[in-house]
C-alpha cells in the first residue's frame, strides 16, 4: 500500500493508504482530526474547508496522492498560536456566531481565506465579498458570520 | 463596518412580583441520601395566563390553545416524574447536572447553567451540565421538541437548585456556630459575617443526608437576578472554534469504524440481492458487507472506502414506497382527501385562499449518524436524539434484548429541524454491528440524507373567512396533508405505541394540531381542522411542523381580508388581535420597521403575527422582487426575490439568555426564507432528485437579508415561552405577504421558486451517491 507523507498542522505526518482516497478520509479517519466536517463530499457545503499552504480548500475534494510532502495543510485545530486564538476565531466568539457548530470550523476556515484574497487583491471585506462565501450553516447564522469577518478582518 | 441591526432594545428592570407570583410561592423539592448533596425537584401548580379581553366590533373567538396548548401539555405530561431530575454538589466545588434533554445548537445547556448558577449564587463554569443517557424512570420527561425545554426545565432545576443552596448554607451555618441567615453566598465560597470561608465543594459532604426527605423552598425574586436576563455566550464557543466539540462521528470508539449504507433508487426501496458481494468484500479497506432492512451496509476503515465500496455495489431492488409517483400524483390525492369549508356564507362577502406547500427537507448539517457496539447480550449506542428512552425501548425490541441492555449516550447534535426525535441511522447501525459482530460508526452520506431522509408533507391550507363591513363572522382553516411521522408520541413507550395503532399517528397528531394552531385574531367563529393522508413517505415534523405553512395561509388571507374592508394590514390586524402583550410586538416592529414608508415598484413591505408556546412576535420584512434582483446570477445557486430587510419582535415571557434568543429568532428566520422562497424537494418517478445543498436550496449568503433588527420586548409574563420554533412561523407569513404586495399576486403555492428551472442536474440514482471530486486544488482561494 503506498505511503502518503503531507504536513499537517505544522508535523509531519505519515500514512499508510491509497492514492485516491480523499484527503478529508485521511486527516479524520486515519489521522483522527476531526475540527473538518463531512456535510457532502462534493465540494458543496464546505463544512469541511482547510488550508493549504494558506488558502482555503475543501479536502473532500483532493485525492491524498496530490498532496506534495512538502504541502502545509491546516485545520481549525492548528489555526491558533498555541492557546492563543486566531482573531477570526476570537470574533466569532466575540458575536457567539454558533448555534451547534458543525459548520463552523469551515466557516471560520473560509473567512479568514476570504480576507487574506480581499486584503491581497486591494478590495474591501464588505457584504459583497462574504456572498462569496459558499458555506452553508443549516441553523442560519449568517448574520452574525458576516458581522463576525468584518471585526476578524480588522485584527487580522 | 455598515450595520447589520440596530442595537437591541435594552432590557429595563422587570416589575416586582406581586403575591401568587411565581418566584413567591413555595416549591417541594427532595434531599437525596448520598455520600455528598443531592437534591431533586417537584413541579408545583403554575401560574395560569389571563382571560382574552373583548373588544367592539371584532367577535371573539376563543380557542384551545389560548387556554391549553403544547407546552402545557409536554410539561404535563412530564410533572409526576421532574422530581426525578436531580442536581449534584462534588468535592471538587463544581455542581452538576445530567439534562434529560437534548441540545442541537438550540443553547439549551448554556441556559440550564445560567438558571443554576443563578439560583446557587456560581459562576456558569462551575456548573456543569451534560445530556443524560436514557432514563425510562422518566417515562415522558426526556423529550425535546414542541419547544418546551426551557418552558418545563425551569422550575424545577431553580427549585433543586434553590434547595442545593439553602442545604449548603446550613452546613455553614453549623461549621461556622452561627446563624444561616447572616452568611453569604458568592461563586461558591460561604462567607460567614466574621470572615471565616468554605467552598461548597468542602460542605458536598456535610450538606449530605442519610435518609431521602421532602423539603420547602423559596426561589430567588426575580429583581435579585444577575445572570438570567443577562446576554450569556454559548459556554461551548471556544470548543466550537478550535475545533474540539465533539459530534457523534467524531467520537473515537475503539474498533467503530465508519459504515455506510447503499440505497435504492426509489423511495424506500427494499434489498432483495447483491449481485457482487465477493467483489466489494475484496475491495480495499472494506472489512464487511451485509444486507440489513433499508440496503447494504458496508464497514471499512474510511467512509471514503465505504462510498467508493457504495458505488461499485449492484444490487436489486423492490419497487419503493411512492413508486411512479410524482408531485402532481401526491397533490392530486391529497385534493381528494380535502375537509369541506362548513360555515355557509352568510351575511357578508366570502373571501377564500388555496394555497400548496410542496416537500421541504429537514436534513441538518451533520447527517444521520450513529455509533453502535452490539454483544450478545448487550449493546451501546452513541447518537443525537431527542427521544432516548423511545431509542432505547426500539433498539432492545429490534436486538431481541431487555431494555436494560441497551445503553443510550446522547451526543450533542449538529442540527435537529425535527430530524432527531427518529433515529434511523441508530436502528440501522445497531442491525449492521449485530449481524457483523463489531461495533460500527454509520453515517448516512448527503445525498441518502436528503433524497430518503425525512421530509416535511406536501399539504394544502385552504381559508375561507365570511366578512362584513367592518367584522370578520367567520374564520375557516382546513389542512390538508400528507402524513406526518409523529410515532415518537411524547417521548415514552405509551403514546409511541398508541401512535401505532390504526389511525394512531393521526390521532397523536390532530393533538399537536389542536395544541399548537391559534388563529390569534377576533374572527368570529373560527374553526382549525387537520386531516392527513398516508402515502407512506418518511416524514418529520420539521422546525415549527404545521405553523409555517398555516401561518402563511392565514396571514395572506389577513392581507386579503383588510383589503377587502379597505384597512391598512398593520391597522387591521391591531385591531383584531386580541391581547395588548400581541399589540405591542406588532407595534414594536411597525414602528421600528418603519411600516408604510415609500417604496419602489416591484419592492414592498409586509407584516405579520403570530402566537405559539406562550410566546408572541411580529416581524415586518421588505422584499424586492424588481427583475434585476430576481434574476441575478449565483454560480450552481438559486436567487430569486431577496428580502432585503427584516424588523422582527418577540416576547418571551421571562428571559433567560436574551443573546440565545435572538440567535434562535434569526436562524429561524432563515429556515423561513427557504421554506417560503428557495427550499423544496421535488419528487420525480417515485425518488426525490434533491442530492445536495446545489440541489436543495437552504438560504445561503447571497439569499439572506442583508439587515436584520432584532427587538425584545419586556414581559411581565410569568414563565418562559417557547423560543426555537417561533420564528419560523412567525416569519414565514411577512414574507409571503411582502412578495403578494410586490407583485401584485397572492402566490398559490410555495415555495416560490419551486416549480422555476433549477439551476443543476440531478445527479443519478444508482449508484446512490456521486462521486467525490479530485479537482479540489483548483479552487482554493
Amino acid at each position: 500500500m503506498p505511503t502518503q507523507t503531507f504536513k499537517l498542522n505544522g508535523e509531519q505526518v505519515t500514512v499508510d493508504t491509497e492514492d485516491d482516497v480523499r484527503l478529508l478520509w485521511v486527516i479524520r479517519d486515519l489521522l483522527g482530526f476531526t475540527g473538518p466536517k463531512y456535510g457532502c463530499g462534493i465540494n458543496v457545503c464546505k463544512a469541511c474547508t482547510s488550508h493549504i499552504n494558506g488558502k482555503a480548500f475543501n479536502p473532500c475534494s483532493v485525492r491524498v496522492a496530490d498532496v506534495a510532502d512538502s504541502d502545509e495543510v491546516t485545520t481549525i485545530e492548528g489555526l491558533a498560536d498555541g492557546e492563543d486564538l486566531h482573531p477570526m476565531q476570537q470574533a466569532w466568539i466575540d458575536y457567539d456566531v454558533a448555534q451547534c457548530g458543525y459548520c463552523q470550523p469551515g466557516q471560520i476556515m473560509a473567512a479568514v481565506a476570504k480576507v487574506r484574497q480581499c486584503v491581497t487583491e486591494g478590495r474591501e471585506v464588505d457584504d459583497t465579498a462574504i456572498e462569496e462565501l459558499r458555506n452553508i450553516c443549516r441553523c442560519g447564522t449568517y448574520q452574525r458570520i458576516r458581522e463576525a469577518i468584518k471585526a476578524g478582518a480588522e485584527n487580522m | 463596518m455598515p450595520a447589520h441591526r440596530a442595537p437591541a432594545t435594552a432590557l429595563r428592570p422587570r416589575p416586582p412580583e406581586g403575591e401568587g407570583g411565581v418566584s413567591r410561592r413555595r416549591f417541594l423539592g427532595y434531599l437525596i441520601a448520598a455520600p455528598t448533596l443531592v437534591v431533586a425537584a417537584e413541579m408545583g401548580r403554575q401560574t395560569v395566563f389571563g382571560a382574552p379581553e373583548a373588544s367592539a366590533a371584532p367577535i371573539p373567538s376563543v380557542q384551545t390553545t389560548e387556554l391549553y396548548d403544547l407546552s402545557d401539555a409536554i410539561r404535563d405530561a412530564a410533572r409526576p416524574t421532574a422530581n426525578l431530575i436531580k442536581i449534584e454538589v462534588n468535592r471538587d466545588g463544581t455542581v452538576s447536572f445530567a439534562m434529560p434533554r437534548s441540545d442541537n445548537g438550540q443553547g439549551i445547556i448554556t441556559s440550564t447553567q445560567m438558571i443554576i448558577a443563578e439560583e446557587m449564587d456560581l459562576e456558569l463554569d462551575q456548573v456543569v451540565v451534560t445530556l443524560a443517557d436514557a432514563r425510562p424512570e422518566l417515562v415522558f420527561n426526556q423529550l425535546t421538541g414542541g419547544s418546551s425545554a426551557m418552558f418545563t426545565l425551569y422550575t424545577p432545576v431553580r427549585v433543586a437548585a434553590a434547595l442545593a443552596r439553602g442545604r449548603l448554607l446550613d452546613a455553614a451555618a453549623a461549621a461556622f456556630d452561627q446563624d444561616a441567615g447572616t452568611l453569604s453566598s458568592r461563586a461558591g465560597v460561604i462567607t460567614s459575617l466574621t470572615g471565616g470561608t468554605l467552598g461548597i465543594g468542602e460542605l458536598a459532604e456535610k450538606a449530605a443526608v442519610q435518609t431521602t426527605e421532602q423539603v420547602e423552598v423559596v426561589l430567588k425574586p426575580r429583581e435579585e437576578f444577575r445572570i438570567l436576563g443577562k446576554p450569556q455566550t454559548k459556554t461551548d464557543a471556544r470548543a466550537i472554534v478550535t475545533g474540539k466539540k465533539q459530534f457523534a462521528t467524531d467520537l473515537q470508539i475503539p474498533d467503530a469504524l465508519p459504515s455506510v449504507v447503499c440505497r435504492a433508487p426509489d423511495l424506500n426501496g427494499a434489498p432483495i440481492a447483491i449481485d457482487n458481494v465477493d467483489e466489494i468484500r475484496s475491495m480495499p479497506g472494506v472489512t464487511d458487507v451485509e444486507i440489513i432492512a433499508t440496503g447494504v451496509a458496508v464497514r471499512a476503515v474510511t467512509f471514503g472506502h465505504c462510498i467508493d465500496a457504495v458505488r461499485a455495489m449492484t444490487v436489486q431492488w423492490e419497487p419503493g414506497t411512492v413508486a411512479g409517483q410524482d408531485d402532481e400524483s401526491v397533490l392530486a390525492d391529497l385534493r381528494k382527501a380535502e375537509l369541506p369549508l362548513a360555515v355557509p356564507p352568510a351575511g357578508g362577502s366570502t373571501v377564500e385562499g388555496d394555497f400548496t406547500f410542496y416537500f421541504k427537507s429537514n436534513s441538518s448539517l451533520e447527517t444521520n449518524c450513529a455509533i453502535a457496539d452490539v454483544r450478545s447480550d448487550s449493546a451501546e449506542m452513541w447518537f443525537p436524539t431527542k427521544t432516548p428512552i423511545t431509542a432505547q425501548d426500539q433498539i432492545a425490541d429490534l436486538l431481541g434484548l431487555p431494555t436494560n441492555a441497551v445503553t443510550v449516550h446522547v451526543t450533542e447534535g449538529g442540527g435537529s429541524f425535527g430530524r432527531k426525535l427518529f433515529l434511523d441511522a441508530a436502528l440501522e447501525a445497531a442491525e449492521f454491528s449485530q449481524k457483523i459482530g463489531k461495533p460500527v460508526k454509520l453515517m448516512w452520506t448527503r445525498a441518502d440524507d436528503s433524497r430518503q431522509g425525512r421530509v416535511h408533507p406536501m399539504a394544502t391550507s385552504r381559508v375561507r373567512a365570511s366578512v362584513t363591513a367592518d367584522s370578520v363572522l367567520s374564520f375557516e382553516l382546513r389542512h390538508t396533508s400528507v402524513s406526518m411521522d409523529v410515532s415518537h408520541g411524547f417521548g415514552d413507550a405509551l403514546t409511541v405505541a398508541a401512535s401505532r395503532l390504526p389511525s394512531g399517528n393521526l390521532a397523536v397528531a390532530e393533538v399537536i394540531w389542536e395544541l399548537s394552531q391559534t388563529v390569534p385574531y377576533n374572527f368570529g367563529v373560527s374553526t382549525r381542522l387537520l386531516n392527513e393522508v398516508d402515502m407512506r413517505f418518511n416524514t418529520a415534523p420539521m422546525r415549527n411542523v404545521y405553523s409555517p405553512d398555516s401561518t402563511v395561509a392565514r396571514e395572506l388571507m389577513v392581507d386579503q381580508i383588510a383589503a377587502k374592508m379597505g384597512r391598512d394590514p398593520y391597522e387591521f390586524r391591531r385591531e383584531f388581535l386580541k391581547h395588548d402583550r400581541q399589540r405591542a410586538v406588532l407595534d414594536k416592529v411597525a414602528e421600528e420597521g418603519n411600516w408604510g414608508r415609500t417604496m419602489e415598484e416591484g419592492t414592498a413591505q409586509g407584516i405579520s403575527f403570530q402566537t405559539e408556546y406562550k410566546s408572541v412576535i411580529a416581524t415586518l420584512v421588505e422584499i424586492d422582487c424588481r427583475p434585476e434582483t430576481v434574476n441575478r446570477s449565483v454560480r450552481e445557486g438559486l436567487t430569486g426575490p431577496r428580502v432585503t430587510k427584516v424588523t422582527t419582535a418577540v416576547d418571551v415571557g421571562v428571559v433567560i439568555n436574551p443573546r440565545g434568543i435572538e440567535a434562535q429568532i434569526l436562524g429561524a428566520i432563515n429556515d423561513a426564507l427557504a421554506m417560503t422562497l428557495t427550499g423544496s424537494m421535488s419528487l420525480v418517478d417515485g425518488h426525490f432528485v434533491e442530492a445536495s445543498w446545489d440541489n436543495y436550496f437552504y438560504t445561503r449568503q447571497w439569499n439572506t437579508p442583508p439587515e436584520v433588527n432584532f427587538h425584545l420586548v419586556e414581559s411581565d409574563a410569568p414563565e418562559p415561552g417557547g423560543v426555537g420554533e417561533l420564528g419560523v412561523g412567525g416569519s414565514t407569513g411577512a414574507i409571503a405577504c411582502a412578495y403578494a404586495r410586490a407583485t401584485g399576486k397572492v402566490p398559490e403555492y410555495f415555495p416560490i421558486m419551486h416549480k422555476e428551472p433549477r439551476p443543476f442536474e440531478p445527479y443519478p440514482t444508482v449508484p446512490p451517491i456521486p462521486p467525490s471530486p479530485t479537482n479540489g486544488l483548483d479552487t482554493t482561494f
